[in-house]
């Protein structure tokens, strides 16, 4: 698919309007603007503290944890302003997954890691629960790694096994996005081939955000990129075009390694 | 670029050796330090064994604390009132100490009422277990007029809260705040955070905590003297001053009888053991755990 036809075809499923976000007093983002279509993967890229993370931590209020961070602006989901909505944010946040930078399994085995997510708001038969953890753990490719050891402990898999536990656990839940904060920083290449793989997979069902810093990763699972850089949102748009014929001289500097 | 030159690092040698020199000595020092603790340590459990193992017999765990220079008798009623009074303190105490530790490390945080109540734990903690016996005997001991198991059992519980919740607070703090964000993220409320994920993660620690709580009250005279006393007869009613091991191995060890002196023995082996047991059973939990 080419060109701008595609992009205005799309339908945007989060649409951030004059977000300015605030740590403590630091100003850590200005006046960000962009709409993340639906069902197509978007990659956030930008040099250590340009606000990627920062950013992504919004769209499901995990900033809302620390009283020293505060969000202002505008983030629309689904035609409701998150930031203000009446929704409870532990509904938000069933609807918008996250895998974080390093694998988070939970103290339990890898059956109720998956189903901890599912339990809180479904009450299934053990056979429903049986299936869903199944389905949640093939969608992860990790179904044939770990099918006769499902009791076995959640901490005891690798550190790529890991990873895609968690985003089986995000994705039993059955949200309708999905953040990846560097997913793949802490793992091997063949790991994160396998995630790389996946989030490509996931995109026919979710829409995917990513922060990465792997310009290369950016490139080659993204279809639109955002270029971020001390707190602005310098460059947005197709990733093909963004990598190829970037608009902006920043983006251009920083994609080819001028600008560290 | 030149090849360097043959033993062109010769400069660095003295201070290489000086550095040897200062590590080999402060190795000695150090394993110096621990032959010396190890040393009394080792001592005074050897002859806790040499004198305690003799008034250890079956009467010992069958029988009541005797009469001065009796044939018979043994330390039931101790060991049997100290089992009740240190099962109950421990039972009292770690619940509100688990629940407190959980507020400070997961709800309080930095927040000033979270800094002043760990301040006062920590001025519990410290506190001289005498100061908490006496205290006990003014607001309880004194008030219902007479020493009873219950003020014991009361004593021991205010010991056990400060441990407790110490180790709890300080495991749950060791899990790292990604944990806690994952859970979150699933759309996890607080309690089910807490619940499933960070109290599941410390569960080796806040349990080890609780067996060094159980050890250290096991051991306490000072509390006991001034709430608990003593009872030289069987009893499990904690509306009576009730026997129990520490207080009966002060009495029984400060008096002239032979046989009081045995068994005080056979009492500090007992207790000793114990507290032995307990301290492997926590190393063997939290070993476990990595």
């Amino acid at each position: 698919m080419t060109g701008e036809a595609a992009a205005t075809l799309q339908s945007v499923k989060i649409s951030v309007r004059d977000l300015n976000f605030f740590y403590g007093k630091f100003h850590a983002l200005k006046n960000i603007n962009l709409r993340i279509p639906e069902k197509q993967v978007t990659a956030f890229i930008g040099p250590s503290g340009c606000g990627k993370s920062t950013l992504l931590r919004t769209f499901n209020r995990m900033f809302e944890l620390y009283p020293e961070q505060r969000a202002e602006g505008t983030i629309e989901m689904d035609g409701d302003n998150l930031l203000t909505t009446k929704e409870d944010v532990a509904l938000l946040r069933a609807r918008v997954g996250m895998v974080f930078q390093k694998p988070t399994p939970f103290p339990m085995s890898i059956y109720d890691n998956i189903a901890f997510g599912v339990k809180l708001f479904e009450r299934l038969s053990r056979s429903a629960m049986d299936d869903r953890v199944e389905w949640a753990l093939k969608k992860a490719a990790l179904w044939n790694e770990v099918k006769d050891k499902l009791g076995q402990a959640g901490t005891s898999l690798s550190g790529g096994q890991q990873q895609r536990l968690c985003i089986a656990r995000g994705i039993a839940v059955r949200p309708e996005v999905i953040l990846f904060d560097e997913p793949c920083s802490a793992l091997d290449p063949i790991s994160t081939s396998k995630i790389e793989e996946l989030i490509e997979e996931l995109k026919a069902d979710y829409t995917v955000a990513i922060v990465t810093h792997n310009m290369q990763q950016a490139a080659r699972v993204s279809d639109y990129t955002a270029y971020m850089y001390l707190g602005e949102l310098i460059e947005f748009g197709e990733t093909d075009q963004v990598f190829i014929k970037p608009k902006r001289k920043e983006t251009e500097d920083y994609i080819t390694g001028r600008f560290g | 670029m030149n090849a360097p030159q043959a033993r062109s690092g010769d400069y660095r040698l003295p201070m290489h050796r000086r550095r040897k020199a200062v590590n080999v000595m402060a190795l000695a020092l150090s394993l110096a330090a621990m032959a010396f603790g190890v040393f009394w340590l080792l001592w005074i459990l050897l002859e806790t064994f040499r004198l305690g193992i003799g008034g250890l017999a079956l009467a010992t765990f069958t029988e009541s604390t005797p009469p001065p220079n009796a044939d018979t008798g043994g330390l039931a009623n101790a060991i049997v009132g100290s089992l009740i009074m240190v099962s109950l303190a421990t039972l009292i105490g770690t619940p509100i100490g688990i629940l407190a530790g959980i507020y400070l490390a997961e709800y309080g945080r930095g927040g000033w009422f979270a800094q002043v109540t760990r301040f006062i734990n920590d001025i519990l903690l410290a506190a001289p277990s005498i100061v908490i016996g006496l205290f006990i005997y003014a607001v309880v001991v004194a008030q219902t007029g007479g020493f009873s198991g219950w003020a014991g059992v009361l004593a021991l519980a205010v010991i056990v809260v400060p441990v407790v919740l110490r180790t709890t607070e300080n495991m749950l703090a060791l899990i790292p705040d990604s944990l806690r964000e994952a859970a979150y993220a699933l759309g996890a409320p607080k309690v089910v955070m807490i619940k499933s994920v960070t109290l599941k993660a410390a569960r080796a620690g806040v349990v080890t905590g609780v067996l060094l709580a159980l050890a250290r009250i096991a051991g306490e005279t000072a509390p006991l003297l001034f709430t608990a006393l003593s009872n030289q007869f069987f009893t499990a009613d904690l509306s009576k001053p009730m026997a129990n091991l520490p207080v009966t191995i002060f009495k029984f060890a400060m008096s002239p009888f032979e046989n009081w002196q045995k068994l005080a023995w056979a009492g500090v082996l007992l207790i000793t053991l114990g507290v032995l047991f307990l301290n492997i059973l926590a190393r063997v939990l939290f070993r476990k755990k990595d």
